[in-house]
């Protein structure tokens, strides 16, 4: 792992020394390994499927026992705690309520005025695989050449030091999933990750997160595949429905090896082996689309193949069939006010999240851009303002799910992220006012209780291995 | 002002009424000078005719409650393509450019879509003129102000044109494009002649499109007798091209890189022409120099992303230096999606990241109300709340830069919109589910 600044001071207080890398991913399958003789061949040679060929190494940063008190406290799990304490110990939150105690030893702070929110999980980004500075070297986000990518993961196109990730933490992130584009009908699989300096993705991956799978609908799968197909809305529905009926068989023919390990396991499809995984409800269906009456007619596929959509990321008419989403159990994934950028956004309304909360569905925003990924509380209040005005009763404590707990559960993650409550990781932002004023800034960023980012301690700032040289560390004060 | 008189003579809704309103007992930020408490803004017709603590309502009027509430000009956000681009991926929808690389007799208000759905959507959230400019490949031609008034482009124009669009940045990357933040086109719809292959070209062919204006304005009979020297652009181009020349229309340079900055400095002395800095993104690191040099800068208070290389050292507090240094701004979107376009309505947000980042209050209304109308040369129209001024007037629920608050009241040329616009019909037909024709 990478040491930056922070954690260089950090460890001089705790004298924690670092492991350069933890052990090699092998060390962790449970795969079986038949092999009689000779160098142990890897799971992927083995056709084991189910392997975690590229597994976290995340460790926490070193982190001192801290509590904040005096603070507003948004939890996500309940209503707002004035004047309330919440303790970080051990990468966990050990205490949330009025009153609590500092241990001996723990960094104490003053929440005076200021307000607790859970860290900021945002389900849809490109950081990483479409990096800062745009470049055709950094193009890595779409592998627009067959309408179906399944085989792909965006995990082998993210660049660790690309310069919007401590941006994004800045601004109070600190979950993220970083999906393949939407050039393709299905797009590959995608990476959760931690915001957090590191050397290599792995170090990012959050331990434990299920993989999601990018599926897209509408206008970019059959703009960019027009002269081969699909060309047209019809065309993207057949596409997929032949990837799933493929799928389905080689789900079956897994299925039967894995019952009795009998001859020769059937070959391993990479492009398969995910759409089957997705069937088996193991990684999470994560689909682009704007138009309600697309949303519908997948709901029907998903039915015809017996999956679960787990949430439509850009949902610009979700508000049309948000009675139809609460009774499905699909969140939806919005932006606060994009629209017009083509035909399938022109109906985007301010009020889409808050309708779409009121209707009983799982509302969540996202940024889709390294710019609005920087202030998703910004977006979160005018929904949620624009909400009121057509009469609807969103409070700020309904209004903090839309970025933490409601997205934490669109990626699974709801039981370790995304709330204020003893024993969830302690993923924290401080804010130095009301996270839904214009004029507020999150103040410190704490991921698993390690502070990662201090706006009133710029010379601890991250800086990525691009900006070395090339942007001043003064200029970020 | 032909579009001025054009609305005086056919815009019904304001002309017709004659309505006299005086809006009592709000924090006035005329902006002109510093706020009124408990002040009084008097409309009649289309102009403001008083603003003060000791205003009495005149009889008749129509008396708009404000006490309470914050009134301001209404804003104005500088740098669109409100009206020209309705669809952004379709390039049918699309007139925010020209063929021709020089293209600098294009008048981009001439192609404003005034059905736009965006008019009202902005209007509703306090905008009251837009700065509508043209898009291009290098001189991309000129820009204008409207005011968000019902009625077709030409009612709508306030002035045009009020400045000449070019860019720096002809060799830049415009295929690293996040999945779905950006469907900007790279190039036109396929000129023949290549832009400047890189910066000193363009800077080179910038001058030389001055130089040749300056020689066909001042040979204008030998050109017409095919006696002319060999000259870069068209004649309606030349043509267009002379108020910049005397300096009479300002160059709106797209420039970011510090070095670009620089030159668009050295620049405006070497060819004594008016230069207004656009982008900017490293402007802060000259503000002593652009401040002397009265180059003013639209900026945007959002970005700090090393995107190109051209702006490794973007911030956030970009104009709050600049400012403070006494550089003329205005302030633009910068902050991502779709800020020229279906949410130009945010400039107010982005006044409020301003404050955020540093400036302070009233020069962030200043970025978007005078400063604007200042370098585009309409501030004897709209920018400030005072006697004789069109009256573009807002009544606002509270601070204009927060969530939290509502235009409860715009006024355009005196005439107060009550916008339904088509975003609230959407709402208004799925308020409720299911509805009653599923």
């Amino acid at each position: 792992m990478r040491m930056n600044r922070l954690a260089r001071a950090l460890a001089a207080v705790i004298t924690a020394a670092f492991i350069a890398l933890p052990p090699p991913g092998l060390a962790q399958q449970t795969a079986p390994s038949p092999s009689p003789a000779g160098p142990t061949p890897g799971p992927g040679a083995l056709s084991v499927p189910f392997a975690d060929p590229y597994p976290s190494t995340y460790t926490p940063y070193p982190s001192r026992p801290t509590l904040i008190r005096n603070a507003t406290l948004l939890t996500a799990a309940g209503p707002a705690i004035h004047n309330g304490s919440i303790l970080l110990q051990d990468g966990k939150i050990a205490a949330v309520g009025a009153d609590v105690a500092a241990p001996a030893g723990a960094v104490v702070i003053d929440g005076r005025g200021k307000f607790v929110t859970p860290g900021i999980v945002d389900v849809h980004s490109h950081m990483g695989d479409y990096p800062a500075p745009a470049m055709q070297a950094h193009s890595d986000g779409n592998e627009a050449t067959n309408p179906n990518t399944a085989n792909v993961w965006a995990e082998h196109s993210v660049w660790p030091q690309d310069p919007q990730f401590p941006r994004a933490l800045a601004g109070g992130v600190t979950t993220v999933q970083i999906l393949p584009g939407s050039a393709n009908l299905i797009g590959g699989r995608s990476a959760i990750l931690k915001v957090v300096p590191a050397r290599t993705v792995q170090d990012m991956k959050f331990p434990g997160a299920r993989y999601g799978l990018k599926m897209a609908c509408g206008e970019n799968p059959k703009r960019v595949y027009q002269n081969r197909g699909p060309s047209t809305r019809m065309g993207n529905m057949a596409g997929y429905r032949a990837a799933w009926i493929a799928a389905e068989a080689y789900k079956r023919k897994w299925d039967a090896w894995n019952a009795t390990h009998k001859g020769d396991p059937p070959q391993r499809d990479l492009t398969l082996e995910t759409l089957a995984e997705a069937l088996r409800g193991d990684i999470y269906v994560h689909m682009h689309c704007y138009r309600a009456d697309e949303m519908a007619q997948v709901i029907d596929m998903s039915h015809e193949f017996g999956y679960k959509v787990r949430d439509f990321h850009h949902a610009i008419e979700a508000y049309k069939i948000a009675d139809l989403l609460a009774k499905e159990g699909i969140a939806a994934t919005m932006w606060a006010d994009w629209g017009g950028f083509k035909m399938e956004s022109l109906d985007s309304v301010r009020a889409n999240i808050g309708l779409v909360d009121a209707a009983g569905a799982r509302a969540t925003i996202h940024s889709d851009d390294p710019q609005g990924i920087q202030h998703l509380n910004q977006e979160v209040a005018k929904a949620m303002f624009a909400a009121r005005r057509v009469g609807l009763n969103v409070t700020e404590d309904t209004a903090v799910k839309w970025m933490t707990i409601n997205p934490a559960y669109a990626l699974g993650l709801d039981d370790k992220i995304g709330s204020l409550e003893a024993g969830k990781n302690a993923d924290v932002v401080l804010w130095d006012g009301d996270p839904f004023s214009v004029y507020s800034h999150a103040e410190k960023v704490f991921v698993d209780g390690a502070q990662l980012y201090d706006r009133d301690d710029p010379a601890q700032t991250w800086r990525t291995d691009f900006e070395l040289g090339y942007v001043k560390a003064a200029v970020r004060k | 002002m032909f579009g001025a008189a054009l609305a005086a003579l056919l815009a019904g809704g304001a002309v017709a009424r004659a309505e006299t309103v005086a809006i009592v007992g709000g924090t006035v930020y005329p902006v002109a000078g510093p706020k009124i408490a408990n002040g009084t803004v008097v409309i009649h017709d289309s102009r403001i005719v008083a603003v003060g603590a000791n205003v009495r309502p005149p009889a008749g009027a129509r008396i708009i409650d404000a006490r309470g509430k914050i009134v301001t000009p209404g804003l104005f956000n500088a740098y669109t393509q409100l009206g020209l681009d309705e669809i952004g991926a379709e390039r049918s929808t699309h007139n925010d450019r020209a063929h021709d690389v020089v293209a600098a007799d294009f008048r981009a208000w001439e192609g404003v879509f005034s059905r736009s759905a965006y008019i009202a959507a902005t209007r509703e959230d306090g905008i009251t003129s837009v700065g509508v400019m043209p898009s291009g490949r290098f001189v991309a031609g000129q820009g204008a102000v409207l005011d968000l008034t019902d009625g077709v482009a030409s009612e709508m124009l306030r002035r045009g044109p009020v400045g000449m669009v070019a860019t720096v940045e002809t060799n830049g990357f415009n295929g690293g494009d996040q999945d779905e933040a950006t469907d900007e086109e790279t190039a036109g719809p396929g000129g023949d002649v290549p832009p400047p292959a890189s910066r000193a070209e363009a800077f080179a062919q910038l001058r030389e499109v001055l130089d040749d204006a300056r020689w066909y304005a001042a040979h204008r009979a030998r050109y017409d007798a095919g006696a002319s020297r060999a000259l870069g652009a068209s004649r309606a181009a030349l043509e267009a091209m002379i108020p910049v020349t005397q300096g009479r229309q300002p160059l709106l340079l797209s420039a970011n890189r510090v070095d670009d900055v620089d030159a668009a400095i050295r620049l405006a002395r070497e060819e004594n022409v008016r230069v207004v800095i656009v982008g900017g993104e490293e402007a802060w690191e000259l503000a002593p120099r652009l401040a002397a040099a009265h180059v003013a800068v639209l900026a945007g208070a959002m970005n700090n992303i090393p995107q190109t290389f051209d702006m490794l050292a973007a911030r956030q507090d970009n104009v709050t230096l600049l400012r403070r240094a006494g550089v003329q701004v205005a302030l633009v979107g910068n902050g991502g999606g779709d800020e020229q376009v279906f949410n130009a309505r945010n400039i107010r947000y982005e006044a409020g990241n301003a404050v955020a980042y540093g400036l302070s209050h009233d020069e962030a209304l200043r970025a978007v109300t005078l400063g604007p109308a200042t370098i585009f040369g309409v501030a004897d129209h709209v920018g400030t709340l005072a006697p004789g001024m069109d009256a573009n007037v807002v009544v606002w629920s509270g601070d204009p830069f927060e969530f939290s608050t509502n235009a409860e009241h715009v006024f355009v040329r005196g005439r107060e919109y009550r916008d339904r616009s088509r975003q609230d019909e959407l709402v208004d037909r799925y308020r409720h589910l299911p509805r009653k024709n599923n």
